[in-house]
């Protein structure tokens, strides 16, 4: 599903250069649940970002579900996120002045659907994540696990190939961040290849392949005994 | 732009941002509303200049006496000069082509008394010449006439607010009016452009005038007329030539600038039409100043709005909206709340106007209006630089890499 050969990326920092990820090679396989470790200015972010085309890479091959991505201009960009991906942030990124459902139906109105489509649709990607009922409240009548439901439930409302969760617990409990994952694990076990950057160990072992990023290096690729969030919820 | 779709989507977003969409729709409203206001009131100061200013005729020279500030011939200087009825007939013997009317005045001031009323009035003794220089408008009876004139009649034609002082509902044609202790019959009543004072006068002969101050032929002030065929230069010349004439009948030092002084009406008019200008040039002055201070406030609250929305564009893009489309969303938005406040506030600004009309006239601000082509253009540039200053911002957005919007603030 995912190829990348060789990526390197550098930011400009006034005259001298940081250069954050020093030729990544990395592939993922179609249904595949990844976690990426590391600390922090170990360039996990940034390999996420670039997988998910909200950055572009200095150098090396990319290629997403064989489609080789390069020479993207911000409109195709846009097109290929709308396509390809879907996104679960840390911060939820919900649109504060939409409702669930709108938030929900925001990725199916740049796919172009009618609006009685995105409504059924979304409401059942809702029904999805078990927030039917909460449809027409605002995030701010939300808990954060609830806004971090109804992000995931945009996120896969576009039906997207990779879905990418940038430290989708970062702002969470505990509990409620086994019961996301939860979610995440059976969204999984449908077939979705999922992608989580996370600095959490538990809930890297909820995964079943954990990438280790340090210094712009990957120093550990390995197959773990997925553990499952169900036991915890 | 006609996407239902996207309309719905706009709708909704001012549907729930009612401060945002209440503050810029407000700085639109109220620059126009203020715009149309002064630049209205602004034309109200130029109708009411043109009223105080340009009701009297521009052909025309005032001859007045005065002192002589050289000796000549023999005479000291200090020397006081005065006019005659001689002087009257010598100016309409020697300046056939220039002269058109040719009118004396005797200005007194009298008591003047009608039953019970009594009050004080300016008196002007003229000849009939007079009613075309002041541009007087009869109203009732007559004006004074040759007869009146070679007869020394004993006859008044009286201003409007004369005749509503002292006569009250009354008639006051051949009624007889008590000035300075001599009876005249009123024979007119008159009406002029000039204001409440040139309507407190009353016109008598000159002749009726002298008579009355032990039949001298003194005259006060003449007034004369010249036709407008021969222009500006022409008045200058006639001016110029009736100086020298009356220097040497009355025995002033042709470069004495003392002993005769004359007005030209002409000198007025354009110094006046010049004022008037300059009162044009402050009006539109005015006006573009409120019109770039409105522009101003407007770009200030796009940039601010697109500043706020940064976050929400950000999430916008990474779910897949092109620049196009973000860009397209908020110009969109921008410019229909533009166009509906801006409206209003022209339409609000034209219908106190409208209700002020002659309310302010105390305040020399009379009819103020704006003429729509001014307010409905004033209104486009406005809307149109709203659109401008949304677009700068918002392509600088759309441009913003989502994870640039998206980072944790």
């Amino acid at each position: 599903m995912i190829k990348i050969n060789n990526l390197h990326k550098s930011y400009k920092m006034g005259s001298s250069s940081l250069h954050v990820l020093k030729g990544i090679d990395f592939n993922v396989k179609d249904g595949e649940l990844v976690a990426i470790m590391g600390s922090s200015g170990s360039g996990k972010s940034t390999l996420l970002n670039i997988v998910g085309m909200l950055d572009i890479a200095d150098k090396g091959v990319y290629e997403l579900d064989g489609v080789p991505i390069e020479n993207l201009d911000e409109t195709k960009a846009a097109q290929y996120r709308n396509k390809f991906l879907g996104f679960v942030f840390q911060s939820f990124n919900l649109i504060n002045y939409k409702s669930a459902l709108e938030n929900v139906a925001l990725p199916l109105y740049y796919q172009g659907l009618k609006r009685k489509d995105r409504q059924e649709k979304s409401l059942s990607y809702l029904e999805k994540v078990g927030l039917k009922d909460w449809a027409t409240h605002l995030p701010s009548e939300l808990s954060g696990g609830q806004k971090q439901r109804v992000a995931i439930a945009r996120a896969l409302a576009s039906q997207p190939k990779v879905l990418l969760a940038d430290e989708p617990t970062g702002a969470l409990d505990t509990k409620t961040s086994y019961e996301v994952m939860d979610l995440i694990q059976q969204i999984n076990q449908e077939g979705k290849t999922i992608l989580v950057v996370t600095h959490e160990p538990d809930i890297a072992n909820m995964c079943q392949r954990v990438v280790k990023l340090k210094d712009g290096v990957i120093v550990e690729d390995k197959k773990v005994e997925q553990v499952l969030a169900a036991q915890y919820v | 732009m006609f996407s239902r779709d996207r309309w719905q989507e706009i709708f909704e977003t001012i549907r729930k941002n009612k401060l945002r969409t209440f503050l810029s729709g407000f700085t639109v409203a109220l620059g126009i509303f203020i715009f149309v206001i002064l630049f209205g009131l602004g034309n109200g100061l130029k109708n009411t200049f043109a009223e105080f200013f340009m009701d009297d005729s521009t052909n025309t020279l005032w001859l007045n006496p005065g002192k002589t500030t050289k000796p000549y011939k023999g005479f000291k200087k200090d020397r006081r000069i005065e006019f005659d009825n001689t002087d009257l007939a010598d100016i309409k013997a020697n300046f056939p082509f220039y002269l058109e009317t040719i009118t004396p005045r005797i200005t007194r001031s009298a008591l003047v008394k009608y039953k019970n009323e009594s009050d004080n009035y300016t008196t002007r003794g003229i000849s009939p010449a007079n009613q075309d220089v002041e541009k007087s408008i009869l109203m009732e009876g007559r004006f004074l006439n040759a007869r009146d004139i070679s007869e020394k009649t004993k006859v008044v034609v009286i201003g409007r607010l004369v005749a509503e002082d002292l006569f009250k509902n009354e008639n006051p044609i051949g009624k007889y009016l008590d000035i300075g202790s001599v009876m005249f019959r009123v024979v007119g009543v008159f009406q002029d452009s000039g204001g409440d004072r040139e309507e407190r006068v009353i016109f008598m002969p000159f002749t009726t005038r002298q008579l009355i101050e032990k039949n001298n032929d003194k005259v006060d002030q003449i007034v004369v007329t010249f036709p407008p065929r021969i222009g500006h230069a022409g008045s200058l010349a006639f001016e110029k030539k009736l100086r020298l004439f009356l220097k040497q009948k009355k025995s002033v030092d042709p470069t004495d600038s003392g002993g005769i002084y004359i007005r030209n009406a002409a000198d007025n008019f354009k110094r006046n039409q010049q004022f008037a200008e300059v009162l044009q040039l402050i009006v539109t002055f005015v006006g573009l100043g409120t019109l770039i201070a409105g522009i101003i406030g407007i770009s200030n609250i796009m940039v601010f709005v697109v500043k706020e929305r940064t976050k929400e564009l950000g999430i916008r893009k990474a779910l897949g909206a092109t620049p196009r489309s973000v860009i397209q969303l908020i110009l969109q938005e921008s410019i229909f709340i533009t166009l509906i406040s801006g409206y209003i506030g022209m339409l609000l600004g034209i219908l106190l106007l409208k209700n002020i009309g002659l309310k302010l006239e105390d305040f020399f601000i009379k009819n103020p209006y704006i003429d729509n082509g001014t307010a409905l253009w004033a209104t486009f540039i406005l809307v149109l630089f709203g659109a401008i200053a949304g677009y700068i911002p918002a392509k600088r957005a759309a441009k913003i890499k989502p994870i640039i919007a998206l980072r944790d603030a």
